[in-house]
């Protein structure tokens, strides 16, 4: 069944009546992005407003591949369950060149953590499920309501809304940008956009078929079926399948999106079947970024900061590690609990997680798109010698997907703890009982403690159950280890043996945004 | 850390230099180009070591147009 969009109601705001009082935080845009943001602010007490233009979910599948972190972001935020429930859980890739199989990837190839490598669910989806969130915990979501100007003071901000009746003047401390790859607030501000955009086009469909494709991500180089390009089919929920297929810089896009142009190729990919198309886009492949994300009160978060070409699912899963470094820092600046400069780090974090989605993804369009010449030599070099030489196989690069980044910490460290866990690392997750050990972190500072907890006011100790997963991924051959978390479940600091002081300096300074 | 080897390092330099003519022999310029490039792959994993691959690199590049 295709998906229902059921229109959200515009209801007249407050502010074309009176003046509103200056609310601490507005997002604009209710995407994926913005409605995480309000529910994560929410959770940190911090009450938002979130305008949005249109009134329906994203049209069209657009995000679908949610990394494990988004899922443990999204499951914090109380729609993870739901999302790995409704979607379709894969981890395993594969990519052919012609016919033949020349790499496979398996993303999670050990047990023991409660989110599965991916989960395949369309944006709609998790839009519909973090909308019912965001008006559970309090969100003010106005729909139809269009920002046209942004006025910015020293200590707040004057957006002003256009909505069905009229036009008003809307005040906040803090504006959280969320409004996509086309940012109009990006614009309103004058920013640039830096970076390349790749002279290559790809279709993407969405067609519903019955069909038994396994739950793999299957990826093709020059196949039979689509001479000289590429092509991707992922599975989605309710019967749906995407397909991408590379068009070239040539193609013209008004043409390419005939249905009688689409279909044939369509066929091609799933042979002759009944199936119907849902949606179509053609899109570009760009790599650009906002220097800044962090301008004076206008706070930069998903695509309207960092767009990177797609293959590496990279874009829903980054904004979302957006909104898990910025809703703590900005609920303690708003709160009076941190500085303002604290939202530096997040500056510093996220523009640093960027730098390197951006990396792989440009890589990943050299290898998929090459250019003219050497280029192109080499590419083909490595297809050719991956049917046949195993060394050459990780070197085809159909996209390397969305890994979180471990964020450069000038925290403490011990080198002696496992690698996987150091200072700046997504906390590793592991069985504790019938429940996970990510469950008990996140949303506050807390210490996990391996023998010896020092007391620090107000930072609760936790102690996971030492079995074999923790021990591999929390200890390695110590017997004694601290780990200061952050709310974002993010490892702040760890020590092999600490005092209060040790662990107190560096709480502070996580709170104060200097490491 | 290794070290680019510069010296001479082969017992029979004209033989591998025959080799190599030899094994390009009878492929058009485009085929000895694409030949080429898979030598370089296949030599560059079997050395491994990035530093000694980047020397490699700069050495090549050398004298060539404006530094990559």
């Amino acid at each position: 069944m295709p998906y229902d969009h059921k229109p959200f109601d515009y209801v007249a705001p407050r502010g074309l009546t009176e003046v509103e009082p200056r609310h601490p935080v507005v997002i604009i845009g209710a995407g994926p992005i913005g409605l995480a943001m309000a529910v994560e602010l929410a959770n940190h007490g911090v009450p938002s407003v979130v305008l949005d233009d249109n009134n329906v979910v994203s049209v069209g599948s657009r995000a679908i591949c949610w990394s494990k972190r988004a899922l443990e972001v999204l499951d914090r935020l109380g729609v993870g369950q739901a999302c790995v429930a409704k979607g379709v859980t894969w981890k395993v890739g594969r990519t052919f060149h012609r016919e033949a199989e020349v790499f496979s990837f398996d993303l999670l190839p050990e047990d023991g953590h409660k989110m599965p490598a991916f989960v395949n669910l369309q944006q709609y989806r998790v839009e519909e499920y973090l909308v019912a969130r965001a008006l559970a915990v309090g969100t003010d979501l106005r729909w139809k309501n269009r920002v046209t100007a942004v006025d910015q003071h020293a200590d707040h901000a004057v957006l002003t809304v256009e909505t069905p009746d009229g036009s008003y003047a809307l005040e906040a401390t803090w504006v959280i940008a969320c409004d996509g790859a086309r940012s109009p607030i990006r614009a309103m501000l004058g920013l640039e956009f830096e970076g390349e955009l790749f002279e290559e086009r790809f279709l993407i469909a969405d067609i519903e078929m019955q069909a038994d494709f396994p739950s793999e991500r299957l990826f093709w180089f020059e196949p039979t079926f689509h001479t000289g390009q590429s092509a991707l089919l992922h599975k989605q929920p309710d019967n749906i399948y995407r397909i991408d297929l590379q068009l070239g810089w040539d193609a013209d896009p008004e043409v390419e999106k005939l249905p009688e142009r689409i279909i044939p190729r369509i066929e091609k990919v799933v042979g002759r079947r009944d199936f119907t198309l849902d949606w179509t886009s053609i899109y570009t492949f760009q790599c650009r970024r906002l220097r800044k994300f962090v301008h004076d009160r206008v706070i930069f978060a998903g695509d309207s900061a960092h767009l990177v070409s797609p293959f590496g699912a990279r874009g829903g899963n980054s904004g979302l590690q957006d909104v898990d470094a910025l809703g703590w820092r900005l609920a303690a600046v708003v709160q009076g609990r941190a500085p303002e400069k604290a939202l530096a780090a997040y500056d510093r974090e996220r523009t640093f997680g960027a730098d390197e989605n951006l990396m792989n993804s440009s890589r990943s369009t050299r290898f998929m798109s090459p250019a003219h010449g050497v280029e192109r030599l080499f590419r083909d070099a490595v297809l050719d010698l991956a049917g046949r030489a195993e060394f050459a196989r990780p070197m085809v690069n159909s996209g390397r997907l969305s890994k979180p980044c471990v964020y450069p910490l000038n925290a403490p460290d011990d080198a002696r703890l496992p690698d996987g866990a150091r200072p700046g690392s997504v906390a590793p997750d592991a069985p504790q009982g019938d429940g996970w050990l990510i469950d008990r972190l996140g949303g506050r500072f807390v210490l996990v403690a391996f023998g010896e907890a020092p007391e620090v006011p107000g930072l609760p100790v936790i102690r996971p159950q030492p079995n074999a997963a923790v021990i591999r991924r929390w200890l390695a051959s110590e017997v004694t280890g601290l780990y200061l978390i952050r709310p974002d479940q993010i490892v702040a600091a760890r020590w092999v043996e600490a005092t209060s002081e040790d662990v107190a300096a560096a709480l502070a300074a996580a709170w104060e945004g200097r490491t | 850390m290794s070290q680019l080897i510069t010296t001479p390092n082969m017992a029979d330099p004209d033989g591998l230099y025959a080799s190599l003519l030899a094994a390009h022999r009878g492929l058009t310029e485009a085929e000895s180009h694409a030949m080429n490039a898979r030598l370089v792959l296949v030599l560059a994993n079997h050395i491994g070591d990035r530093r000694v691959l980047d020397q490699a690199l700069a050495l090549a590049r050398e004298g060539t147009g404006p530094a990559g």
